[in-house]
């Protein structure tokens, strides 16, 4: 396998009124052809910055990313983004939201016919055929998602970056959407990433997970290997002593190494913290 | 027994439901119609008590007589013009028969203007300095918006300018227009060039002002879209930009033709174009005992006519516009 994507030391501080803020520090990283990784780590830890860079929507203030060898300096198509609010274009039909990234990226060389079948294809693949004419607001959150993630593969980007893609769907859903992208995983086996912060999902979909520290000054802080069987079912891997311990090491990093002190989260502290009291229980 | 009372039960509930929807029609037309009738009442109460130098102010009763009375004259002025038209077709007609080689000629009707022509008047005039101003102002506005510098650079005058009644740019628009357009034969009277300009200067704001808003504020994650797409800068703008701020944009055509609407009234009666404003002003100097009453015609003629004006855009605009929502309202 060849490393497709070098993130090299990259530093990102952001100017503020109280001086210069230091969000990401040295963060290092290589991702191989055909690779699922997940970036994870608590709110506000620099994921998203992280993805932006790649992406080429900001500039790292020190260090670079090099993708095939060359060095990334703007967004561009080959780095297709699935945004976490879909991002579809709400005068434009589902169809005609990929059709425009085909047209960009294809245009020039596609006939007519290729670009539909194209586009089509690719709704297809997403299970969104049936309701490929229907306008954004027409068509629910998962499914904007789907013609969201459509539109990213239609490009034929070398890399895909996701972020946080099913953070707004509810429970079901979300389950649904991992399988179908799984699924698309299988035939297409493109190198992503993916920012997360469900440890379920991170440890179904990815071959790595990358675990980032808590800002500011965010890094990685460990990177741990996925080896599990593909192709992966959700009810299978329930039972499987490997599946538990693996999200036990995430579970154990982002709640007792990288405990995320709330200073007024009632609400948040209390949602972290059974995970995290189970787990200091049974120790 | 059961089946007794099914069947009495069915026709009763539909019957229950046409009764519903009856009531919600009830109330969707009975109580408007209710303040439209305290309204013509208080109307009719009040105008009875005021004496002015022209007589009672009319009441409801007096203005419909008024209605119908300018019909009327619109009428036999048209029947009269009808006449004239062909009398002269047939002086024309006798003429050739006397002599083949004499070129028949139309000599155009002269009569007065009805309240009906002037309304075809005024509507034409507020189009025109309406489709002036959308000329300029919405390249104007989309510059504005995409372009920071420009903004800051007039976004000062814009503020200035926008509050400026129609009354102080008149003066000045008659005399530029007296100085320039000095045509021997010009196309269109005087009066309609410095009414309609003087609309189109008190229209412009409230269109570029929200064509600039919309265009400046599209949401990042489209802007992002657009970067990753990489989008040369003509297609972002016909694309990304101009879609995303339709919506702004019908709505600042919409306030503008409001204006321009109200300040029509105002530019007619001083540049003595022939329209209603022209038409409420010579009531005023006539002073018939009429005169009251022609004018409350008028009055609401013209507010009739903004309504539908104003409805007219809102169906252009839910026609258009991807936005529903903004539509409505």
């Amino acid at each position: 396998m060849s490393v497709i994507l070098e993130i090299s030391q990259v530093d990102k501080e952001f100017s503020t009124p109280s001086g210069n803020f230091v969000a990401l520090k040295g963060v290092d990283l290589k991702i191989e052809q055909g690779e699922f990784v997940s970036l994870i780590g608590h709110s506000g830890c620099g994921k998203s910055t992280v993805l932006n860079i790649v992406a080429g929507l900001i500039q790292a203030t020190r260090g670079g990313v090099i993708l095939n060898g060359k060095e990334i300096r703007e967004p561009g198509p080959e780095r297709a983004v699935v945004f976490q609010n879909h991002s579809l274009l709400p005068w434009l039909t589902a169809y005609q939201n990929v059709e425009l990234a085909v047209k960009q990226v294809k245009g020039a060389s596609w006939s007519k016919q290729q670009i539909r079948e194209w586009v089509e294809h690719n709704l297809t693949l997403v299970h969104m055929a049936h309701a490929m004419h229907k306008l954004p607001h027409e068509i629910s959150g998962g499914m904007k998602q789907r013609v969201g993630i459509a539109r990213a593969l239609a490009m034929q980007p070398q890399i895909l970056l996701m972020d946080e893609p099913f953070g707004a769907l509810d429970a079901l859903t979300r389950a649904h959407m991992q399988d179908s992208l799984m699924e698309i995983q299988n035939e297409l086996r493109n190198t992503v990433i993916m920012i997360t912060h469900d440890v379920d999902e991170a440890v179904l979909l990815s071959d790595r997970i990358v675990m980032m520290t808590n800002g500011p000054a965010a890094t990685i802080g460990e990177i741990l290997d996925v080896k599990l069987p593909r192709p992966r079912d959700r009810l299978a891997l329930a039972d499987l002593p490997e599946y538990a311990a693996l999200r036990a090491r995430v579970l154990r990093f982002l709640y007792e190494k990288q405990r995320k002190v709330e200073p007024l989260g009632t609400a948040a502290g209390a949602r972290q913290s059974p995970a995290a009291m189970r787990r200091r229980s049974v120790a | 027994m059961a089946t007794t009372l099914l069947n009495f039960a069915a026709p009763s509930s539909r019957l229950q439901r046409l009764s519903r929807a009856g009531s919600a029609l009830l109330r969707h037309c009975t109580i408007p119609l209710f303040g439209i009738a305290v309204f013509l009442l208080l109307w009719s109460v009040a105008a009875a008590r005021i004496e002015t130098s022209l007589g009672t102010f009319p009441g409801p009763a007096a203005v419909w007589q008024q209605a119908a009375n300018l019909y009327e004259e619109h009428r036999r002025e048209r029947v009269k013009a009808a006449e004239f038209y062909a009398r002269q077709e047939e002086r024309n007609a006798q003429r050739l028969a006397q002599d083949p080689t004499y070129e028949a000629r139309i000599r155009p009707y002269t009569g007065k203007a009805t309240f009906i022509d002037q309304i075809k008047t005024s509507l034409v005039t507020v189009l025109s300095g309406f489709a002036i101003a959308m000329a300029v102002a919405l390249p104007l506005g989309i510059a504005i918006g995409l372009n920071r510098p420009l903004n800051l650079a007039l976004n000062p005058l814009i503020q200035l300018f926008k509050p400026v009644s129609p009354l102080a740019w008149l003066p000045l628009v008659t005399m530029v227009v007296s100085a320039l357009y000095t045509a021997d034969e010009p196309l269109f009277p005087k009066s309609f060039i410095n009414s309609m300009i003087t609309v189109a200067l008190c229209c412009l704001w409230p269109m570029v002002i929200n064509t600039a808003v919309g265009v400046a504020s599209i949401p990042q994650d489209l802007v992002n879209v657009s970067r990753v797409l990489r989008l040369s800068p003509l297609a972002h703008v016909r694309r990304i930009v101009l879609p995303s701020s339709v919506p702004m944009i019908f709505t600042g055509m919409r306030l503008s033709l409001g204006i321009a609407w109200m300040v029509l009234i105002a530019a007619e009666m001083l540049a003595q174009n022939p329209g209603l404003g022209k038409f409420v002003w010579d009531e005023f100097q006539n002073g018939s005992s009429e005169s009251l009453s022609r004018i409350m015609v008028a009055v609401f003629t013209i507010g009739f006519i903004g309504f539908l004006l104003d409805r007219g855009m809102q169906e252009i605009q839910r026609r258009v516009s991807w936005d529903k929502g903004t539509a409505t309202r």
